[in-house]
């Protein structure tokens, strides 16, 4: 046959006729054997050298990863260089780094386009820590669990860290040389040249995209982002008659209305909307003026509904009624409103006309375009659109309905139409919608290439496979929820060799190949010429904000209402698609903090489950009694979930306040190709689980035209006794007597007595007799040492539970994870978390979280119970923990009554990976196997305070101290501070009459104390 | 009296006339012996040459289990304290049980030794010398857990107080400090007590020894022990300030034990009558596994004669009155919980009822409440087999107490939020059936190579042992 | 038997059947005048020290003694540590918080008094005594039996042998035998 040294893959296939369009392994194409062997084999040894072939199975990953074990070693030393390229940092000038003291840069981190402006701590050059930058409207300082959890995707040794061809290691420039008759194959004009992205908002990558199809008139640019925000778009553009972006300003906003939307929990901005809404929650000493009132109606627990003052759980599907219900109480012409609920709905209908245009409704994002219509409707008639809606040009450089924008791609591959697919980012054939049968697609087309952060199930098909770089590696812009830009500067030189997309679109315009930091600079230096764009340039770079947000439109939202759908025929039960609460879409599933982190109301960990409301569980048989046994031992039942032909094999998890009928799954989780966390591969010690997958992949049930789910759904029960990863069982507060360990009340009950705390709590805790006169944290010297008290205040009135602070600490504190199988033995190794409380009845409760530190008791019960002095008061008042003093005999941990304290039941920590010890904060120990470990107020940060204060002799200022949970928290609910100082904020905190403390009546005198939470329910409506 | 009307041995043995049995007082020691036959009984059971196959099939089971207490301890050491069943809110599982639980059974060794010597009580003196060993066996094996729980065992020595570069102290206010005084000093006491009451004996052995090997080894142990009497006279007088000291100290030692719960402020620990309670408690397990190891004892190497039913009697009756105790203290702990008011005193008791582990608490009712009220009854505190079966009952009954008090009180303390429950593993087990394995093959040994009972002191129970000094002159 | 550490002869002694004989022999040499005797029994015998003319030990004064210098060493380095030594605070504890030393002082008590017992005993006793002239008598291996023994020693004043002999006999023994040193 041909004897040409190259694999023609045409001619190729044409002899194989065609029985496997892509061949994955030498098995696979042998077995499809229409040529003789000594040719194939002959064919196949040109083309797959060596160990090739398992490379590209993916079965022999691991070995892969050995190999790659040598370039790990490098990435330690590749940590030591700073970019070539001047990047600016935040406080000090690059000159004046001084060895062991951090620099701070701001940078922004996208997740789905939208930047979050974030400050990046370097030590020595090495990014080991993410903080809010106060300076960026969508994070005013604060941050959210993934971008928390965002240093360690950079440093994880599961990235890709090569190019790869056909699965062989390969080179940049074999890439480049390769790309040419890729493009030559693609006709003239591009007609078969295919790019698809995620949601792109960076202007500079868009300017790029744009001279590529400029260039190639005849290419398509396709966008697909899996947690899918069509509905949003396409309401707007109903509403508006037009693409464009929604501000919401809830500082505003008296009265908020949430049709299913956590608009404090996820989506761009939540972080800024969770500041704003809870600036107006806080009730402080003397308050009369009234907080701010939230009523949701929400198909599944969310972060907000647990804040909400009133809630319904409906089904997905009812929430459209319920819109229009409002829609025409308000006065618009609307039909179909749901009749339930209706003095309900009236109250709410005064509430808002009481309120015009200082209120807000919000539509969830997997609500159809119709109520979203609605919603801008309700907001235009109430006077809301421009004063607390504000509507701006679009963020994205290309608006797009992404759903068609797949389906079209899918279809040009399927028709044969595509010659080369070029792919940034994004995992198409994992996350696209199951009927779309993308990898089948892809497959046809001959030339495929993908750039991504990991060598994923999109790579393993791709011909070229190019790693990514992380935001934190390479230059880039990006914009905020508000449009504001942000340019993304790079901390470190790629770890891995990665390339930023900037670089690869360079090649694909061909023409002198810019480094991203060229192509980002010179891209602004058009858009903002002028003489001082140097000083300009650099002030961006300083503050992370380039530029101020676009000027809101003054448009007004067309009032009409669309016609109600007809009604489907909705049998069976109803099933909801979410996106995961910790690992997102699926692309943080090799993230070890995000993995074991526990999800807001299931505290599950490690997997997804089947969410149904304790009715629903009854109806498909499964005992109160006997589940609560189960839940006991952290376990429950296998579930088998049918939707349309289609069955998986989940968990099922019961949680209070979930509709009834309504089976909530999360996608993102059975990443096959996720790296040895996700995969299930990690080493940890006397792990059960190795090889097993975390969670379940849900894809497979996610259709194009059920995107966020529908009816007709079952469900049986197959077996119980599954092991479930879980960190709280499901406690009513009530049930266990009152502890007064959440305490709360209404607004109106507030204002007749500021002071409830004191009678809701423990009697006994107003009887306190101690043997010792207790210990004098006061300056009695006025000439000695300064003297200070530390001490932190948790408002629970405004924490959504939102875990960023916990990731926060763990990043903050070199905190190990354990894996699945030692959170299920409850070894689960978090100094902060975050308790989550029901209060009424389990069909639609009140929700409590409450974060829980360290309380740094004066006096603290661990101490004299500590055989060696391993852990003992400091002059502060702080309960200090010294490591390498522990002989771990976990009497402190016993005798500790807020269970706080963490031990090392194992050698936890990686001391092995080079990469990880490049993430560690250089400022805390890494603790070794048989050591106490648990919260110190991050007394690193303490320190280093004090020492510059000492240095300027004076007292460190309130404020100067920040604690890593408290930096994160979106809603300033954590106040650290210096008791000693009358006038700091932790001071007149605890001066509230609505502050208390855990268990005050073990005279344990706890430092960290909480103020009461306090709703605002509307007095019309009786709490059912 | 004159020498020349000295009667002879044959003739000084008690006459039993035909009277009704049950007003036969029961003898400590069976009739029919003298100084040579009670020397020659008991020591032969040493010196005999060929040992009993019985012996060799019991030491091999034995330290089979030892091997199987080394091979967890290995795997413990290099692995870590995970490998037990213990988590975030129980942080003591069978480690802590177990210590207590061999701690406890101690206690009888040295009240039988100590307190009844005090007593004046003449049937100690068969049961005393294996009770004593018993004691330091059981204390061997307790000494293993505090040790080995720890997360990081190679330190264990930081626990005491010794000059170092830091010049750091131990921490004296905590349980676990007066824990290592407490143990240390008791394993020490019982030890010095134990041998001193050997000497005698060991002298014995040495004179009677066939072999020179163990005639030189005795010897030494003997330390040139001659039998003088101004040696008698001091020996004696250090024997009682012994008995005197290790008093306190046996009721000091688990009164300090239950110190390690009753100071913390956890519910079903912190409790003001643990160290009665403890005590108590203590006793009762410990004559519960003297009966257990003395009846199948007496039984093989035929000591009916010298361990008579009297001995088993009476330590039946004691079981039942430190039982009586145990059990008054289980209704005053929960009367405690319900007077006091207290939430979470009353939450920790209903939960032990009706909570997770009520199975548990169930058991240890039957075990260590109703099973030694047997002993009410003549016929079964006579009856060996009677005796030994409660016994059991009592061993399993006091294990499941400290379970109930331990893991059922630290599984769900004050906040719900850090609720969870506990179970043994694997190695829990292995470590804990490995420990039971070094005591009884402790055990084994001793049989074997010392003197079970006390040889000089059975000789004073004779009555031609009792001479009157003349006060004419 | 080892080799005689020292020339001549260290005494007679008579052994004697019974614990009663023993007793009277004791009671009718020390009649005699005799001081250095010494009685050997397979048991205490009591009567039989005073009998030989044995003045009261003085252990107990010694088992006080250890116990106050337990007790005191105890608490003082409970105190030196946590007062003088190295102050910490612990748990908003005093530094000088006693209560929690007393278990310590206790122990600590006990543990040194009954060392002074045992040591106390032994010591005055002369113990360990590997060698001792009684053991070149034959059957003084029965004395850890059944059989009693009284000697009289060489370098009691009164001591003649013949008269000593002599004396023994009377008191019916088993036998009457030389002890060479």
């Amino acid at each position: 046959m041909n004897n040409n040294k190259q694999l023609d893959l045409a001619a190729f296939r044409a002899r194989i006729g065609g029985a496997k369009e892509y061949w994955r392994s030498l098995d696979e194409l042998a077995r499809a054997d229409a040529l003789d062997d000594a040719e194939l084999d002959e064919v196949m040894f040109r083309e797959f050298p060596r160990q090739a072939a398992p490379l590209a199975t993916g079965v022999d990953r691991r070995n892969f990863m050995k190999l790659m074990g040598a370039s790990m070693a490098f990435a330690g030393l590749a940590a030591c260089n700073r970019p070539e390229q001047k990047i600016i940092p935040y406080t000090k000038q690059p000159e004046g780094l001084i060895p062991g003291r951090p620099l701070y840069f701001a940078t922004a981190m996208t997740l789905g386009g939208v930047a979050t402006g974030v400050l990046a701590e370097s030590h020595m050059g090495r990014p080991t820590k993410i903080e809010g930058n106060p300076d960026h409207p969508s994070s005013l300082g604060a941050t959210d669990a993934f971008t928390q959890a965002s240093v360690l995707g950079l440093y994880d040794p599961d990235r890709s860290q090569v190019v790869r061809h056909l699965g062989e290691i390969s080179t940049w420039s074999d890439f480049i040389a390769g790309i040419q008759p890729a493009l030559q194959a693609a006709q003239k004009d591009g007609a078969g040249l295919r790019l698809l992205t995620q949601t792109i908002t960076s202007p500079t990558l868009g300017a790029q995209i744009q001279q590529l199809l400029a260039q190639y008139p005849g290419m398509k640019w396709h966008q697909w982002e899996p947690v899918n925000r069509d509905n949003v778009r396409e309401g707007r553009r109903m509403a508006f008659g037009g693409y464009v972006n929604t501000v919401y300003d809830f500082s505003k906003a008296n009265v908020v209305v949430s049709l299913d939307s956590d608009f404090l929990g996820s989506g761009p901005g939540h972080l800024r909307y969770a500041r704003d809404f809870m600036s107006r929650r806080r009730v402080r000493k003397g308050q009369t003026k009234e907080i701010n009132r939230l009523y949701a109606i929400e198909s599944g627990p969310s972060n907000s509904g647990s804040v909400a003052d009133h809630r319904l759980a409906v089904r997905p599907s009812q929430i459209e009624g319920y819109a229009r219900a409002i829609a025409a109480g308000l006065g618009l012409a609307a039909a179909g409103g749901t009749t339930e609920h209706a003095k309900w709905i009236a109250t709410l209908v005064r509430d808002l006309q009481d309120n015009r245009g200082a209120s807000v409704v919000v539509a969830g994002d997997e609500q159809p375009p119709a109520v979203h219509a609605i919603v801008h409707a309700i907001n235009q008639t109430l006077g809301n659109v421009n004063t607390t809606v504000l509507v701006t040009d679009p963020i994205e450089a290309a608006p797009a309905n992404q759903l068609e924008s797949l389906r079209q791609l899918v279809t040009d591959m399927n028709a044969g139409k595509v010659k080369a697919l070029i792919i940034l980012g994004g995992n198409p054939v994992f996350d696209a919608p199951a009927d779309f049968e993308f990898s089948h697609a892809m497959a046809k087309v001959p030339y495929r290439a993908h750039l991504s952060l990991y060598y994923d199930e999109t790579s393993l098909l791709a011909h070229w496979h190019i790693p990514e770089t992380h935001y934190l590696e390479s230059w880039s812009d990006a914009r905020a929820h508000d449009g504001v830009v942000s340019i993304v500067q790079p901390l470190i030189a790629p770890l891995y060799n990665g390339r930023s997309p900037h670089e690869v679109m360079g090649t694909l315009i061909g023409g002198l190949d810019q480094t991203p930091y060229e192509t980002v600079r010179t891209y602004w230096k058009t858009k903002a010429p002028g003489l001082n764009f140097e000083s300009e340039w650099k002030k961006w770079l300083h503050d992370g904000v380039a530029g101020s947000a676009p000027a809101p439109r003054f448009v007004g939202a067309s009032t009409g209402i669309p016609a109600p759908a007809a009604a489907k025929q909705s049998s069976g039960y109803e099933i909801v698609l979410r996106h995961d609460p910790t690992i997102y879409d699926g692309r943080f599933a090799n993230n070890g903090w995000l993995q074991e982190l526990p999800k807001p109301h299931t505290k599950i960990t490690w997997e997804n489950a089947v969410l149904v409301s304790p009715k629903t569980a009854r109806e498909i048989g499964m005992g109160d009694r006997q589940r609560e046994e189960l839940e006991n031992e952290r376990s429950t039942w296998l579930v088998e979930l049918g939707y349309r032909g289609k069955t998986l094999r989940l968990p099922i998890w019961v949680v209070p306040g979930h509709p009834d009928g309504v089976l909530t799954v999360s996608f993102g989780y059975g990443r096959e190709q996720g790296g040895r966390i996700a995969g299930g591969e990690a080493k940890f010690i006397e792990n059960p689980y190795e090889h097993q997958i975390a969670g379940v992949n849900v894809y497979p049930i996610r259709f194009s035209d059920a995107l966020h789910g529908a009816a007709g759904a079952t469900i049986a029960l197959l077996s119980s006794g599954y092991r479930i990863a879980c960190t709280q069982e499901h406690q009513n507060i009530e049930a266990a007597g009152n502890r007064g360990i959440i305490r709360s009340a209404s607004f109106e009950e507030y204002q007749k007595n500021p002071s409830f705390v004191r009678e809701s709590g423990n009697e006994e805790e107003r009887r306190i007799e101690s043997m010792w006169p207790g210990h004098q944290y006061r300056q009695t010297d006025p000439d000695g040492p300064a003297k200070y008290a530390w001490a932190m205040s948790i408002d629970t009135s405004v924490c959504t539970g939102c875990n960023g602070c916990v990731i926060a600490c763990q990043s903050e504190n070199n905190i190990a994870i354990v894996g699945k199988d030692q959170v299920w033995r409850e070894r689960e190794m978090h100094w902060l978390r975050i308790d989550r409380y029901y209060k009424g009845s389990p069909e639609n409760p009140e929700t409590f979280h409450q974060p829980v530190p360290c309380m740094q008791c004066e006096n603290a019960p661990c101490e004299p119970v500590c055989p060696v002095e391993a852990t003992s008061h400091n002059q502060d008042g702080l309960n200090d923990m010294t490591y390498n003093r522990c002989v771990g005999t976990r009497y402190c941990s016993n005798n500790c009554p807020y269970k706080v304290r963490r031990f090392n039941f194992y050698h936890y920590s990686d001391f092995e990976t080079p990469a990880l010890k490049a993430m560690r904060n250089p400022d805390v120990t890494v603790r070794t196997r048989g050591v106490m470990e648990k919260c110190t107020y991050c007394v690193q940060r303490i320190n280093a305070a004090k020492i510059a204060a000492e240095k300027d002799d004076r007292r460190v200022r309130d404020g100067g101290i920040v604690t890593a949970c408290q930096q994160a928290c979106p809603t300033e609910a954590i106040i650290f501070g210096d008791l000693n100082d009358p006038t700091s904020r932790v001071s007149q905190l605890k001066r509230e009459p609505t502050n208390y403390g855990l268990l005050e009546e073990l005279n344990t005198r706890p430092r960290t104390t909480y103020l009461a939470a306090i709703r605002n329910p509307n007095p019309e409506i009786k709490a059912d | 009296m004159a020498p020349n009307e000295q009667t002879p041995l044959h003739e000084v043995r008690p006459v039993t006339q035909r009277i009704p049995e049950r007003f036969v007082p029961v003898p400590t020691i069976e009739p029919g012996h003298s100084f040579a036959s009670i020397t020659d009984h008991i020591s032969s059971i040493v010196l005999r040459r060929k040992t009993p196959a019985g012996w060799v099939i019991g030491f091999a089971i034995t330290f089979v289990l030892v091997m199987v207490l080394t091979a967890t301890i290995a795997k413990l050491v290099f692995v870590g304290v995970g490998v037990f069943g213990i988590n975030h809110p129980v942080g003591w599982g069978f480690d802590i049980i177990n210590f207590v639980w061999w701690i406890g059974i101690g206690h009888a060794g040295t009240l039988i030794s100590a307190i009844l010597l005090l007593l004046r009580q003449e049937w100690r003196t068969s049961i005393n010398r294996f009770a004593e060993a018993m004691t330091l066996f059981a204390v061997a094996s307790a000494g293993l857990y505090p040790l080995l729980h720890t997360g990081r065992p190679w330190y264990a020595y930081w626990l005491f107080p010794y000059p170092n570069t830091m010049g750091l102290w131990p921490q004296f206010r905590s349980p676990l400090m007066w824990d290592v005084f407490a143990v240390s000093t008791y394993a020490t006491v019982s030890l010095l007590f134990w041998y001193v009451g050997l000497i005698p004996d060991l002298a014995t052995l040495r004179d009677r020894a066939p072999s020179l090997l163990a005639k030189r080894i005795y010897g030494m142990l003997a330390l040139g022990w001659r039998g003088s009497a101004r040696h008698w006279y001091r020996y004696e007088h250090a024997y009682l300030l012994l008995a005197g000291l290790s008093t306190p100290l046996v009721l000091s030692v688990h009164t300090i034990v239950s110190f390690d719960f009753a100071v913390a402020v956890i519910p079903g620990w912190h409790s003001t009558f643990f160290p009665p309670y403890f005590v108590a408690g203590a006793v009762f397990a410990g004559f519960a596994m003297v009966l257990t190891l003395a009846i199948p004892t007496r039984k093989f190497f035929r000591l009916e004669d010298f361990i008579t039913m009297k001995h088993l009697e009476n330590m039946g009756k004691v079981m039942l009155a430190t039982g009586l105790i145990v059990a008054y203290s289980y209704v005053m702990e929960a009367f405690f919980a319900w007077y006091s008011g207290n939430l979470y005193e009353w939450y920790m008791m209903t939960n032990r009822w009706q909570g997770p582990y009520k199975h548990m608490y169930a058991a240890l009712i039957v075990c260590n409440g109703l099973a030694p009220q047997l002993m009410w009854i003549r016929r079964i505190r006579t009856s060996a087999v009677g005796l030994f079966i409660t016994a059991m009952f009592v061993n399993v009954g006091m294990w499941l107490e400290r379970f109930v008090i331990i893991p059922t009180s630290l599984h769900r303390d004050f906040l719900p939020s850090s609720w969870g429950m506990y179970h043994g593993t694997m190695y829990d087990w292995s470590m804990y059936i490995g420990s039971i394995g070094l005591f009884l093959c402790l055990l084994f040994l001793f049989v074997r190579f010392l003197p079970l009972i006390s040889i000089f002191e059975m000789r004073t129970l004779l009555p031609e042992a009792h001479a009157e000094a003349h006060e004419e002159h | 038997m080892a080799k005689p550490r020292r020339e001549g002869l260290y005494g007679v002694i008579a052994e004697f059947g019974e614990a009663q004989a023993l007793l009277t022999a004791a009671e009718a040499v020390r009649e005699k005048g005799y001081t250095n005797i010494d009685a050997y029994s397979p048991f205490p015998i009591h009567g039989l020290a005073e009998a030989i003319g044995f003045r009261k030990s003085h252990l107990s004064a010694i088992v006080l003694g250890g116990g106050l210098l337990g007790g005191a060493g105890g608490f003082l380095m409970c105190w030196y540590a946590n007062v003088i030594s190295y102050p910490l605070n612990i748990g908003g504890k005093p530094f000088n918080s006693w209560p929690a030393f007393i278990p310590i002082t206790f122990e600590c008590t006990i543990l040194l008094a009954a060392f002074a017992a045992v040591f106390g005993m032994l010591g005055l006793n002369g113990l360990p005594m590997p060698y001792h002239p009684v053991f070149n008598v034959k059957r003084f291996d029965q004395a850890s039996r059944d059989k009693f023994f009284l000697a009289i020693q060489a370098t009691d004043p009164k001591f003649n042998l013949e008269s000593a002999r002599r004396l023994l006999e009377s008191l019916g023994p088993r036998e009457v035998t030389d002890v060479p040193w």
